[in-house]
């Protein structure tokens, strides 16, 4: 029981991250905050990959004149690293966007408070 | 039986097409009313005479049939004119012809507005019923019967008033749940039977039922045109909808919209359950059973109006409840007095519809309590309501009687006195509701004005008010309507047929 | 050659033109417009022509790179991947060519841009049909959805806090989507769709397979709108400039369901997903729910286009109760209402959009018969549209909700039944609300109405352009025609397309 609790540490770890992402999503008042929780939701789940990439005793998926490329399980797996290249890019141009639109949240109403938000958008 | 061919023919296709081409035209000579109205007494022409075409084909057996194209896997859209289609489609071209020469008479009487949208509606409406009449199967049924829902309803609220606008909404209200009920219904079927097809005698073959699983499905196929045939309880749209122009009351209410409603229910308990089921589960008892308490309260509620086409508005519904009660007992006379009731009954109500418009274009007046009078004023129109009106109560020689004559054989035929002294009740009842109407016209004092209404108007109310008469002397003239009501209810009865 | 090509055609050249716009802008405006349409009437010639191929040869599959797969990404096109996207280039098509008349004036200065992201949507949305591969799928999703928030956000002020709103959500929508995949390619160790369908049996009891095809819908489920995960719909079809919400309510959450119906049905089996794991069942139940709900708010609404994004929660919940009921009827409803919700929606939402152009606003409470004079053949369309809606035969609305009732007696459930029935009902209380006004509430002293149906329409006085704008007037008209023509023709799309591609299992 401990040893799969200590064993999978990596994945406890990430838990804890989805969990704060999510909570700073839906409980954070402040927009910026909001985004802030998104991006540590996705980086959770990039963690997630990596962390599935990993074996014991294996090294950077890059070919090692030593090992040769015979050697495969001796690298780790590097489809999930490509993959999360992909997601990173993805997180980024998200981010990006966020961000676009929550300045133009702020020049139109000059809060990123949504309690403060939600009354200038009833009352405008 | 005599074998029935089924031959190909484009003909059942061109009654349903013709007066869907007429609507574009109509449409465009808005401007110019004489031609507009060309284009409907046109249309209403040509498809009476091709209805026409097909009724020698159908009294020597053969059935001409039209598939469209296919229109869910398995199901075509399809069109066949039986003897029952054909049957109902004379009665709805060949009165359409009458109320468009009326229409035109009366909305140039009182220089209605909106006449483009009214003469396009009634259009499409009578392209509805020709395809519910040649529908072969019952979602190409389901599909015209919706179409007529929607047709109709810029007519009943085409005076735009609020109670106008009110009315039109509970009519869709009632007709459109009664289209889900009948699609729910035949979702049912086809799981059931694989196949939609109307079959004389009942399409459900062999499978075998549990009796909830039966009544339930029988009531909800009732439901479904149990609105526009006004059986009670689903009938309290039909009064709300009298705030129609009358040629509309006329046309829809007495003949298209609520015959279409009888027809369905007639295809429902002939063509698609078939009377050895209903027999079997006693669902053919609890159909008279509402159907006669539909036609003595509907004749008790009429002596209560005192708006004459409310007080018309009920008698409707009471006598729709004479087809349903003679498709009910399920005998031979009473099924062949039962569909020439639906001929009959739109003779004799469509004249006292008419009479009812001419007086009020003429006079203004809609309550039988101003009637006094106006038989002097109006002599033809008043005699025609009286041949209808005593009609209706089933005196000869009018045609009313044949038929009730008919429904009575049939019930002493289905060994049950109940029907029978509903019938008689009811014969009594439409006496004491309409005598008044005659007495005050012809024997009391009115004002002392004189004048029939335009002779667009009058001439269709004479057309009617004789030929009334004159199928009551013969059943079988012009038309053939007893001979095929005999087979179309042999057929039913044999299981045997198109 | 280049028919060989045809699987991946699509989605290039509409990253390529995406691109190139901003850069040919900079010559002329007009220049840019015209790439953008004609880059759209591209893609869906492309669609026609992957149809017909399928059509000829049976599926496509197209290597990118000549990498073989399950190493490689692929394409596949089948009859459903193929019908799909030609519906959504179609539609996108349409709406594009509405555009044109109003992007000037509705974001102005902005429209350059605008058209680049529509041509950035419609190629996550075609790269998300075609694909053959979970994960690229997961990359044109991330596409297709920034390009959607970019969209909403151009419009009024609130549109901003909407597109916020639902990027969020989005975003962790996708999100699960990426965890659920991972779950299964941890197991699995593939992520190709074709090749995963060999493993899965295999794995079946495997608690993260179950873990994983849960996060994959439950993402999905956000993107679709599925009740209770709807709640980004109604402000961000509501706030979004005209054009967008034409845009991307008909065709948003269709993609998104036709991935949940790839996954459930073609990757994962019928059998498994509605059998041993009850996750149809619960996916039936919440789209019911979300039926009647989506009904019953839209019959509260005051303003046409929310009005429209709840009736478009509750058509959705017709094509989730489809999928959910996992039958071959269900189905074929299911995807028939795909087709016939995109062409409706499109036609409503275009209408609404000519209703803001010409009056500046879409309110109900103020619509009147004035409204017909203006806008007659939009109103036509608008009545067309709504009678296909409510379900009324020959129109193409009577037949989705003609399968589905088959496929609810079929399934011995008549809850199901009864709620698609009804709502049938709803429906018609919140389009006549609105039908009854336009033909028959006298407009407020001052206007007559005059006679018959007008063919030239007159220039309301100082009110904006009437119908004379044929750019704007066409496409919502050649939307709701479409509708009588799929209505009539259903049985050739269901017997040519859908019965040849029933998933196996059920």
């Amino acid at each position: 029981m401990i040893d799969f609790i200590l064993g999978h540490y990596v994945y406890w770890a990430i838990i804890a991250l989805l969990i704060i992402g999510l909570y700073g999503m839906i409980f954070k008042n402040n927009l910026a905050k909001k985004l802030i929780g998104m991006t540590i939701f996705q980086v959770a789940i990039i963690m997630f990959y990596v962390a599935s990439a990993s074996k014991w005793a294996a090294t950077v998926p890059v070919l090692d004149t030593a090992l040769g490329a015979a050697e495969a399980a001796k690298y780790i797996s590097p489809l999930q690293h490509c993959l999360m290249l992909t997601a990173i890019v993805v997180g980024v141009a998200t981010s990006g966007v966020a961000f676009a639109l929550v300045i133009s949240i702020f020049r139109t109403y000059k809060t990123l408070t949504e309690s403060v938000l939600l009354e200038r958008m009833k009352s405008s | 039986m005599t074998a029935v061919e089924t031959y190909s023919s484009i003909l059942p296709f061109y009654a349903v097409a013709v007066s869907l081409v007429a609507v574009p035209l109509i449409l465009l000579s808005a401007r110019h009313a004489n031609l507009r109205e060309f284009w409907t007494i046109a249309a209403s022409l040509v498809k009476f005479g091709v209805v026409f075409l097909l009724l020698p084909g159908v009294l020597a057996g053969r059935v001409a049939g039209f598939t469209l194209w296919e229109i869910s896997p398995g199901i075509a859209l399809a069109l066949k004119a039986d003897p029952f289609g054909v049957f109902f489609a004379l009665i709805a071209s060949g009165l359409w012809i009458l109320t468009s020469v009326y229409s035109i008479g009366y909305v140039r009487g009182l220089e209605e507005h909106k006449q483009t949208r009214y003469f396009a509606s009634f259009a499409v409406c009578l392209s509805a019923t020709m395809g519910i009449a040649f529908a072969a199967n019952l979602l190409t049924f389901i599909i015209f019967y919706e179409t007529l829902t929607i047709a109709t309803y810029p007519l009943v609220i085409h005076k735009e008033t609020k109670g106008a606008i009110a009315a039109g909404r509970k009519y869709l209200i009632y007709t459109l749940t009664a289209g889900l009920l009948l699609i729910a219904a035949t979702a049912w079927t086809y799981r059931i039977t694989g196949s939609l097809d109307f079959k004389a005698g009942g399409m459900f073959g062999g499978a075998s039922f549990s009796p909830e699983a039966v009544t339930v499905l029988f009531l909800l196929f009732l439901g479904g045109v149990g609105v526009k045939a006004a059986i009670m309880p689903l009938h309290s749209w039909l009064p709300t909808a009298m705030v129609a122009p009358t040629p509309v009351s006329a046309l829809l209410h007495a003949v298209a919209v609520v015959k279409s409603g009888v027809f369905g229910v007639v295809r429902i308990v002939g063509f698609v359950f078939g009377p050895e089921l209903l027999h079997r589960f006693g669902l053919n008892g609890l159909l008279a059973i509402l159907a006669g308490a539909t036609i003595i309260l509907a004749s008790l509620l009429a002596f209560r109006q005192d708006n004459l086409k409310f007080r018309l508005a009920y008698s409707t519904v009471g006598h729709l409840s004479y087809i349903v009660l003679g498709a009910a007992l399920l005998s031979p006379a009473s099924l062949t007095g039962s569909l020439l009731h639906i001929a009959n009954h739109a003779t004799m109500k469509i004249t006292l519809f008419f009479c009812a418009g001419a007086i009020y274009v003429k006079y203004h007046k809609e309550n039988v309590s101003e009637l006094d009078g106006i038989g002097r004023a109006m002599p033809w129109t008043m005699g025609a309501f009286t041949l209808g009106a005593i009609g209706l109560a089933g005196v000869p020689p009018m045609n009313g009687f044949v038929s009730k004559w008919q429904l009575g054989l049939g019930s002493l035929q289905a060994g049950e006195i109940a029907p029978l002294a509903v019938l008689v009740l009811s014969g009594l009842l439409n006496i004491g509701y309409f005598a008044p109407i005659v007495y005050r016209a012809f024997l009391k004092k009115g004002a002392g004005s004189r004048g029939e209404a335009s002779p667009a108007m009058v001439l269709p109310i004479v057309v009617t008010a004789v030929l009334s008469v004159l199928l009551g002397l013969n059943p079988d003239l012009f038309f053939h309507f007893y001979s095929m009501a005999a087979s179309i209810s042999g057929s039913i009865l044999g299981g045997s047929g198109p | 050659m280049i028919i060989n090509n045809s699987p991946a055609l699509a989605p290039l050249l509409l990253l390529a033109a995406a691109i190139s716009i901003p850069v040919l802008a900079l010559l002329s405006k007009r220049l840019a417009y015209l790439t953008a349409i004609a880059t759209s009437l591209v893609a869906t010639a492309v669609s026609v022509l992957n149809l017909w191929r399928v059509w000829e040869s049976g599926p496509l599959r197209y290597h990118f790179g000549g990498w073989t797969p399950p190493i490689g990404i692929e394409y596949v096109v089948d009859p459903l991947s193929a019908f799909v996207a030609l519906v959504v280039n179609a539609v996108a098509l349409v709406v594009l060519w509405h555009a044109m008349g109003l992007a000037d004036e509705e974001i102005a200065g902005r429209a350059v841009p605008y058209y680049s992201l529509v041509l950035l949507l419609l190629c996550g949305a075609n790269g998300m049909i075609l694909t053959g591969d979970l994960f690229n799928l997961y990359v044109f999703l991330e596409i297709f959805s920034l390009a959607c928030y970019g969209l909403i956000g151009i419009g009024e002020k609130q549109a901003a806090v909407a597109s916020f709103r639902y990027l969020i959500m989005g975003t962790v929508g996708a999100s699960f989507y990426l965890l659920g995949l991972g779950f299964i390619y941890i197991v699995t160790g593939s992520l190709n769709m074709a090749d995963l369908r060999n493993i899965l049996p295999l794995v079946y009891g495997n608690p993260a397979i179950t873990a994983g095809l849960t996060l994959i819908v439950v993402g999905m489920g956000i993107k679709m709108a599925i009740f209770p995960l709807h709640g980004w719909l109604p402000d961000a079809y509501t706030y979004a400039p005209s054009t967008t919400s034409a845009l991307i309510a008909p065709l948003g959450t269709k993609v998104a369901a036709y991935v949940i119906i790839r996954v459930l049905f073609y990757v994962f089996d019928a059998g498994y997903v509605s059998g041993a794991l009850p996750m149809t069942d619960f996916i039936a139940w919440l789209a019911a729910i979300g039926i009647i709900y989506g009904s019953v708010l839209a019959i509260a609404q005051n303003e046409m286009k929310r009005m429209l994004a709840y009736s478009s929660v509750a058509q959705i919940g017709y094509i989730g109760l489809g999928i959910g009921m996992a039958n071959p009827f269900g189905f074929i409803g299911a995807v028939l209402h795909i087709v016939n919700h995109a062409f409706m929606k499109g036609t409503l939402f275009l209408v609404a959009a000519n209703l803001r152009k010409n009056s500046g606003h879409s309110d109900i409470a103020r619509l009147d018969a004035a409204y017909r004079k203006k806008l007659p053949w939009s109103m036509a369309a608008f009545t067309l549209a709504a009678l296909s809606m409510i379900g009324l035969p020959p129109t193409a609305g009577f037949f989705s909700k003609w399968y589905l009732a088959l496929a609810a007696v079929d399934k011995g459930n008549w809850v199901f039944l009864a709620v698609i029935l009804v709502s049938s009902l709803l429906n018609a209380v919140y389009f006549f609300r609105i039908l009854e006004r336009v033909y028959l509430l006298p407009p407020p002293a001052g206007e007559k109405e005059g006679e018959g149906f007008p063919l030239k329409s007159k220039t309301g006085a100082g009110l904006g352009l009437g119908e004379e704008k044929w750019g704007l007037m066409i496409p919502a008209c050649v939307l709701s025609f479409c509708l009588l023509l799929l209505g009539i023709g259903n049985a050739g799309i269901v017997k040519g397309v859908i019965q040849r591609i029933i998933p196996i299992g059920m």
